[in-house]
């Protein structure tokens, strides 16, 4: 048996590479990704603890994440498509107006 | 060490290497690829852990379904390397020794109040009685992020129409 604490460090250590990942890439997309790797993690989490505790209601809640982050991949790479194609940039460093 | 151990720190290994891959792999299709490393190697872990419908829809929704987007995305966009551009010097000697540190300390905070903690002898979850907690304890949040979708959908569309 492995113990659920292993799972819950490999989840923290997931969530940190996505809050470095987050914070250290510049492309608009590859931050968009690591938001849905700091979801993963969390998700993992929620299943070890869901184990731990023998209770499903852990599982239902990463249903209701996937389900989340599905739609906020649909809104958001419509939000990058419209950010590409009025700047013609995906660098976040080169979309710092609000208004063009 | 058993079977159920080594699986486990095989994929953990390769978790952690995609986790890595997204980070340190400059063109955006590589680091859409590392992470669905990540993905299929959580899907691995939730079959170790008995949940076998979350795994299921993990590789379905997540690195099927919504990993094809950012992929028909960044071949849409065309997105090239990433340009290194001048990022402060606060980032790198404080964001990563920070990250580090965040990193450690959710690590020891788990473990010192878990400890070793072996699962709880639960009997075989089945997607049966999953099924039941969604559509009758859970049936409104349930229902509601039925509207979220829909939102979601016309609001894709709104924004990715061409004459905004």
């Amino acid at each position: 048996m492995v113990p659920i604490s292993y799972y819950l460090i490999l989840s923290a250590i997931l969530f940190g590479l996505g809050v470095l990942a987050f914070v250290f890439k510049r492309n608009i997309i590859t931050i968009f990704m690591s938001i849905e790797l700091m979801l993963n993690a969390v998700n993992l989490a929620f299943v070890a603890f869901s184990r731990m505790l023998g209770q499903l209601d852990g599982q239902v809640f990463v249903f209701f994440v996937i389900v989340v982050a599905a739609a906020e991949a649909a809104v958001g790479l419509a939000i990058i498509i419209q950010i590409a194609r009025n700047r013609q940039t995906l660098n976040v460093e080169r979309v710092n107006t609000l208004k063009l | 060490m058993s079977v159920e151990l080594i699986l486990f720190f095989a994929c953990a290994i390769l978790a952690v290497a995609g986790g890595v891959m997204l980070i340190f792999l400059r063109e955006p299709i590589h680091s859409a690829l590392s992470l669905i490393l990540v993905m299929i190697s959580l899907a691995v872990l939730y079959l170790l852990l008995g949940a076998e419908f979350i795994a299921a829809i993990q590789i379905i929704v997540y690195a099927g379904a919504i990993m094809v987007l950012f992929v028909f995305v960044i071949m849409l966009l065309n997105a090239g390397e990433e340009e290194r551009t001048n990022f402060s010097r606060i980032a790198k000697f404080a964001g990563v020794p920070l990250g580090i540190f965040l990193t450690l300390e959710l690590a020891w905070v788990i473990h010192g109040a878990i400890g070793k903690m072996l699962a709880a002898p639960s009997g075989a979850v089945s997607t049966r009685e999953l099924s039941l907690l969604l559509f009758q304890t859970y049936v409104f949040p349930f229902e509601a992020t039925s509207i979220l979708i829909l939102i979601a959908i016309l609001g894709a569309v709104v924004l990715a129409k061409r004459d905004f």
